[in-house]
């Protein structure tokens, strides 16, 4: 009985840490721009945010789903321009450019209907090799549509802020989009859609044959994913006031997220975040400083990190730390009862064996 | 007495081989089944072309008063055939609990906002899952990721997640192979006890001594057509039979 009543305490404690930090992170987020008021050193908020939420949302699908897409900068692009000819279109400037937000969210959502009923027919290696072709497919609409002006691209309607201003300002409204798309994110991890999700990634089929729609879940998943997609792709392009055809379609954009997920734990909503905060400033640095000029160098480097998280760090930092943490704690003890160790619970004959029923009112197992 | 599940005519190839070439069998309802047949004679075929995993070239699956042909296996599943795999197919890198909520969960709808996003908004569900892992004995495994589990006991949390729908009949394909004894009877008294509590049964499997002590009637498949069908002791003694599938083995009983 005491040893429930101590897991149980133990439960609340790692609860209040895990609130306790939740809380430190969110006053550090919000501190931030008030703190570090030079715009050169916002602009490394802003974009860390951008990527969180881009990472976070790759994460709703393909994090789950166990579909690797790398045709987000599809959604990311066209929320761009969709903002951008939205704006020029409608002569929409200052602040109420905002409200264009939920549209390009549509937009996005709308793009991910036909995407998804192609691409997510066929799986794996060709699920990849056609999110590729639909961006190179987008890349060249860019150029070549009437509306998006070519190679010249668009620019963005002007906001009326003080370059300090400016900077802060952007830096909320992403800071909002990434809080917002991490809690759907974690929302979604606790439903049954979350957990049908992940059925899916482990055994698409199986999952079927248990009453799994596979199709509408994953469809569900991509569309979501794509919408908030392109919302901060509009964000982006608002903020950086302009969008061409290789910017808005960038293959680097994909292969980027890939690596920052990967890179902070894949499948993990906290992986995809920290992934995102490491490489995002980080390559931005590499870019301001001169003898890396022209950013390639910075490129050659997201290479080589890739391959020593692949190489090295196939699950990525957070389970790798975590496995590490659980280890220096339980070390001298004996592990938590490994399932293959005691044999088959059948031993005890016809009758089922003891009900010993760990956890089965408290947390599920696998919060991770 | 019409039977509950009934496959007519199934012809099924996969480029020049015919795994089905007009199999017929019958599965009437609240009886243990048995299927068996060499390898290569088209048991598993047979179990993908019902649960709708592979499309017939030729032929209807019937169940009750319903055609399940080429319907989907979501479609299969809801409308009450549960089934096992071969090579059992568990998710691995959910926990055992987690496992058997991808079943639960598509049986019924959540009743408030909070069932659709809190865990604790499927207590129903849970205590559910957790009764059938008692029952098949490995509810102790509840929180472990059930790519962890041994081999039997995964075969034990495939049967146990396909009960959670409830399915009127269940497919078991191969449930006593490679599992180790003491098992093999944990799971035959399992399925005599689901069979006695009104569940259907449809079995393939190779040990014969797990067969004919569990099955009431029992459909030999050769070369992708049924041969011959009928309750346990009239198969181990048909002359096709013998000569079809179970040769001398039988009664040398090599065990």
């Amino acid at each position: 009985m005491s040893e429930h009543r101590r897991a149980g305490s133990t439960v609340n404690l790692g609860l209040a840490l895990k609130l306790g930090g939740l809380v430190l992170l969110a006053a550090i987020a919000l501190a931030f721009p008030q703190v570090y008021t030079n715009p050169a050193i916002t602009n490394y908020g802003v974009f860390a945010m951008i990527f969180v939420t881009v990472v976070c949302a790759w994460h709703i699908f393909s994090g789950n789903s166990g579909y690797i897409s790398v045709g987000q900068a599809v959604f990311y692009g066209s929320g761009a321009y969709a903002m951008g000819t939205a704006a020029e279109h409608w002569h929409v400037t200052g602040t109420t450019t905002f409200a264009l937000l939920p549209f390009v969210g549509a937009v996005g959502a709308l793009i991910a209907v036909p995407f998804g009923l192609i691409a997510l027919r066929v799986r794996r290696h060709t699920f990849i090799v056609i999110t590729i072709a639909f961006f190179f497919i987008f890349q060249l609409m860019a150029y070549n549509l009437p509306f998006t002006h070519g190679t010249s691209g668009m620019n963005a309607p002007f906001l009326t802020w003080s370059p300090t201003a400016f900077n802060t300002n952007f830096y909320y409204i992403a800071l909002a989009c990434a809080a917002a798309t991490i809690a759907i994110a974690w929302l979604i991890r606790r439903m049954r859609f979350g957990l049908q999700l992940r059925a899916i990634r482990d055994d698409e089929d199986r999952a079927r044959g248990l009453g799994v729609k596979a199709m509408r879940v994953k469809l569900t998943a991509f569309v979501i994913s794509g919408a908030i997609t392109a919302v901060i792709g509009s964000v982006w392009f608002l903020y950086t006031t302009q969008v061409q055809p290789n910017t808005g379609f960038d293959p680097l954009f994909d292969l980027t997220i890939v690596l920052m997920a990967f890179l902070g734990g894949y499948g993990l909503i906290s992986g995809a975040v920290l992934g995102a905060l490491i490489i995002e400033p980080g390559t931005l640095w590499l870019n301001t400083q001169p003898q890396f000029s022209g950013g390639y160098l910075s490129e050659i480097l997201l290479g080589a990190i890739f391959l020593v998280v692949v190489l090295f760090m196939p699950r990525g930092i957070i389970p790798t730390a975590g496995e590490y943490l659980t280890r220096l704690r339980t070390r001298g003890r004996p592990a938590v009862i490994p399932a293959t160790a005691t044999g088959t619970p059948a031993a005890a004959g016809s009758a089922p064996a003891a009900p010993v029923r760990s956890g089965s009112s408290g947390s599920s197992g696998g919060t991770r | 007495m019409t039977a509950l599940l009934r496959t007519e005519g199934i012809k099924k190839s996969y480029g020049g081989v015919h795994a089905l070439n007009g199999a017929t069998i019958e599965v009437q309802e609240g009886t243990v089944a048995g299927l068996i047949g060499p390898n290569g004679s088209g048991k598993t075929t047979l179990f993908n072309v019902i649960t709708g995993y592979a499309r017939p070239d030729e032929g209807q699956v019937y169940f009750g008063d319903q055609v399940l042909t080429n319907a989907a296996p979501d479609k299969v599943f809801a409308a009450g055939i549960g089934r096992t795999f071969q090579l059992t197919r568990i998710f691995a890198r959910l926990t055992v609990l987690e496992n058997m909520l991808v079943a639960a969960q598509t049986q019924d709808r959540p009743r408030n906002l909070l069932a659709w996003f809190g865990k604790d908004g499927w207590a129903h569900q849970r205590r559910h899952a957790m009764e059938l892992l008692d029952f098949v004995g490995i509810d102790r495994y509840a929180n472990t990721l059930a790519g962890s589990l041994s081999y039997g006991q995964r075969k034990l949390l495939e049967l146990a997640y396909v009960l959670v729908a409830d399915p009127q009949v269940i497919l078991l394909d191969e449930p006593a192979g490679g599992v180790n004894p003491t098992l093999i009877n944990l799971i035959a008294d399992r399925i005599r006890d689901l069979n006695s509590r009104g569940k259907t049964f449809l079995i393939v499997e190779h040990n014969m001594e797990f067969v004919m002590g569990l099955c009431g009637t029992i459909t030999v498949l050769e070369s992708g057509a049924a041969v011959a069908s009928g309750p346990p002791d009239i198969i181990r003694t048909d002359k096709r039979v013998l000569d079809a599938y179970l040769g001398a083995d039988l009664e040398e009983d090599p065990r």
